[in-house]
């Protein structure tokens, strides 16, 4: 019985060995998503950023991911094991996932650690995120132009800076050109839960609203807007092309993949150092769908105008005068919102009613 | 806060449409358990039926073919849990949770190339004038078959366990298999058909969700309804009655949260967003003051040689 332990043993040793000097050779790249590949939004479109590496560096690169790791302790368990595993860097790709990703990368110092959307850094841990708020504007604008029964409805998932940010920008615009606009805002507590958030659509519909807006990652709002007839949506996070040309209008894209590329060349050339990266749509990073011929012809114009003004970044979305919700100025006439604002972004501003939950 | 943009009517018919997945999978649950069985692998049959059913409904283009396949699906699925737990018996909360990740991803693998497709879209039953009743053809007359069949299997299965000798014998096996199998009753066989009864019930859940509720396929999409409707069997001790109450309380609340939020109620959302989970266990809890049990064989594994 002993022999065969140590036969397992080394055995086992020798496999290790194998893999160690195997992946001596190739990068890896891990990744942690928060929803399945095919949700269709969110996590499809961090997949093609991995899948993109795969592409782009062939063999000299493995990548590594593991889907639908809630948010929490579990987030822990599975950046640990994907750290233990080998990888040589991990992108955990959504905002529940900071704290988690803060700690298992003190531990793993050697491990470089990209964490989306969150607002924590360490040596061996960069933040990246994209300005989707600029697409929100843009969003905003056609919703504000064609509402008839001037109700958005807007599924909201965690009341983080991320999306009230979104909400803001959203309301903003909508508002400039519709001075009669209200929105209405769902919090579902959830990223993906089609079972919720397609009820959410429903509850908005059902009272009124002609123009949902979701900062969820599934596509059930879409079919539930389909189901209605007479209601506009945008595609979240991804094209939702399928959903077009009514009643998706237009989109939100978020292209992962050029970001990607460069930082997992950076690791293979040993050149990789924190950074904060936030970019929008001049850099590409955030896309704008496809305006579809459901949108009058005026409308679209005015919208790719808004959007090749912030390409050029002649425009920004948070331009005062900007008042909070409780009446308090925010930004002065003609001042535009700094980046440390907008990251920690908790209030609402006027005219937006209800709380946000803490 | 605007109360009358809710109108009551589309509430309660969202409430019925809400509640008959977990209803589907709680009630297929509740038989399973009652048999003796711990089948946790809920979630895994009805993913499993959400995707079968999907694929099938999208190729015929018919919807009554894909919820058939749901139920088939589910089963077969079910079929791999009797074979570890009745045959080779393997612990039965092991292989439960084996056959939800099981569930997960196959149906994922299954489901490859179904994401962004319509399904066919699955018909409304024609009850005429009666549909048209104020506030009451709404809630009742405006519904698909298989609401009404999660409804019916409810008074159906009441009624089997308590008047009928099939019940009688599913409740002798799960209360005391040992007893069971000494007046002769084929325990093993007994358990086997109720847990494919149970993959049928999850299967039709399942495909409920991906056919008529959200409708679409989505990887993961039954996103967590499984354990829900098994935690459901437990408040609800075992009873088919008060399955329906909390399959109820719990879909009607979500809608109807979701509803106030949208209405701007001025009640705290985290307070809205717990609601149906504490509302639901709560009333269950309080019914079950009255010294219900769960099957006392729940769980344990019966060999004829013990």
């Amino acid at each position: 019985m002993k022999t065969f332990k140590t036969l397992i043993t080394s055995a086992a040793l020798a496999l290790g060995l194998a893999a160690t000097s195997a992946a001596a050779d190739t990068t890896k790249v891990g990744f942690i998503y928060v929803g399945p590949i095919g949700d269709g939004g969110w996590t499809y479109e961090h997949d093609k950023g991995r899948l993109a590496i795969e592409d782009h560096f062939g063999d000299a690169v493995e990548t590594v991911y593991q889907e639908s790791v809630s948010e929490g302790a579990d987030a822990e368990r599975a950046i640990t094991q994907m750290a233990l595993q080998g990888a040589d860097l991990i992108f955990t790709t959504s905002f529940g996932y900071m704290d988690p990703t803060i700690n298992v990368a003190a531990k793993f110092p050697d491990v470089k650690f990209e964490h989306a959307t969150g607002y924590k850094s360490a040596d061996n841990v960069s933040n990246y995120s994209a300005r989707f708020y600029e697409g929100r504007a843009v969003q905003g604008h056609i919703a504000g132009k064609m509402t008839e029964s001037n109700f958005i409805g807007y599924i909201a998932s965690y009341p983080i800076p991320e999306v009230i940010r979104g909400i803001n920008s959203a309301y903003l615009h909508a508002k400039a050109v519709n001075p009669d606009v209200e929105f209405r805002i769902i919090w579902v507590y959830t990223w993906f839960d089609p079972q919720k958030e397609a009820d959410a659509a429903n509850a908005l519909i059902e009272q009124g609203a002609d123009v949902v807006l979701q900062h969820t990652d599934s596509t059930a709002p879409q079919a539930a807007a389909e189901a209605a007839g007479d209601v506009i949506t945008f595609g979240q996070a991804s094209d939702m092309a399928e959903y077009g040309p009514f009643p998706r209008v237009s989109s939100i894209i978020d292209n992962w993949a050029p970001y990607y590329i460069a930082r997992t060349q950076a690791v293979v050339d040993g050149t990789w150092e924190t950074v904060q990266t936030w970019d929008g749509i001049d850099t590409g990073m955030v896309e704008i769908g496809e305006i579809t011929d459901a949108v009058p012809a005026d409308v679209k114009a005015e919208a790719l105008a808004m959007v090749e003004a912030m390409r050029t970044r002649e425009y920004h979305p948070f331009t005062g005068p900007i008042n909070k919700q409780d009446g308090s100025a925010w930004l002065a006439e003609g001042d535009v919102a700094d980046d440390g604002t907008l990251l920690g972004m908790d209030f609402y501003v006027e005219g937006l009613t209800g709380d946000i939950p803490n | 806060m605007d109360l009358s943009s809710i109108n009551p009517a589309l509430l309660f018919a969202s409430l019925l449409v809400a509640s008959t997945p977990i209803l589907l999978a709680a009630l297929g649950e509740l038989v399973v358990e009652r048999a003796g069985v711990l089948n946790l692998g809920v979630e895994g049959m009805m993913i499993t039926g959400a995707i079968c059913g999907f694929v099938i409904a999208v190729n015929t283009e018919n919807p009554a073919l894909g919820f058939i396949a749901a139920t088939l699906g589910g089963a077969a699925l079910s079929l791999v849990f009797a074979a570890l737990t009745q045959l080779a018996l393997a612990n039965q909360v092991a292989s439960g949770l084996a056959l939800t990740l099981f569930g997960l991803g196959l149906s994922s693998l299954m489901g490859q190339g179904y994401v962004g497709i319509k399904p066919p879209p699955t018909p409304k039953i024609d009850f005429g004038l009666l549909s048209d009743l104020p506030f009451i053809g709404p809630i009742l007359f405006s519904h698909d078959l298989i609401v009404y069949l999660g409804l019916a299997l409810v008074a159906a299965i009441w009624a089997a366990l308590k008047y009928t000798r099939i019940g009688l014998i599913l409740r002798a096996v799960g209360e005391n298999h040992d007893a069971a199998h000494a007046l002769g009753y084929k325990v093993v066989r007994v358990r086997v058909a109720a847990i494919l009864f149970g993959g049928a019930c999850a299967g039709l859940g399942g495909a409920y969700i991906s056919l008529v509720r959200v409708p679409q396929w989505t990887d993961g999409m039954t996103a967590g309804t499984g354990w829900i409707a098994l935690a459901l069997v437990v408040f609800a001790s075992w009873k088919a009655g008060r399955v329906l109450i909390g399959a109820w309380l719990f879909g009607g609340i979500t809608v109807l949260q979701l509803n106030l939020q949208a209405a701007g109620v001025a009640i705290p959302v985290e307070y809205l967003n717990m609601s149906p989970y504490v509302i639901a266990i709560l009333v269950l809890v309080i019914m079950s003051a009255d010294k219900t049990r769960a099957p006392a064989s729940l769980g344990r594994i019966f060999h004829a040689s013990d």
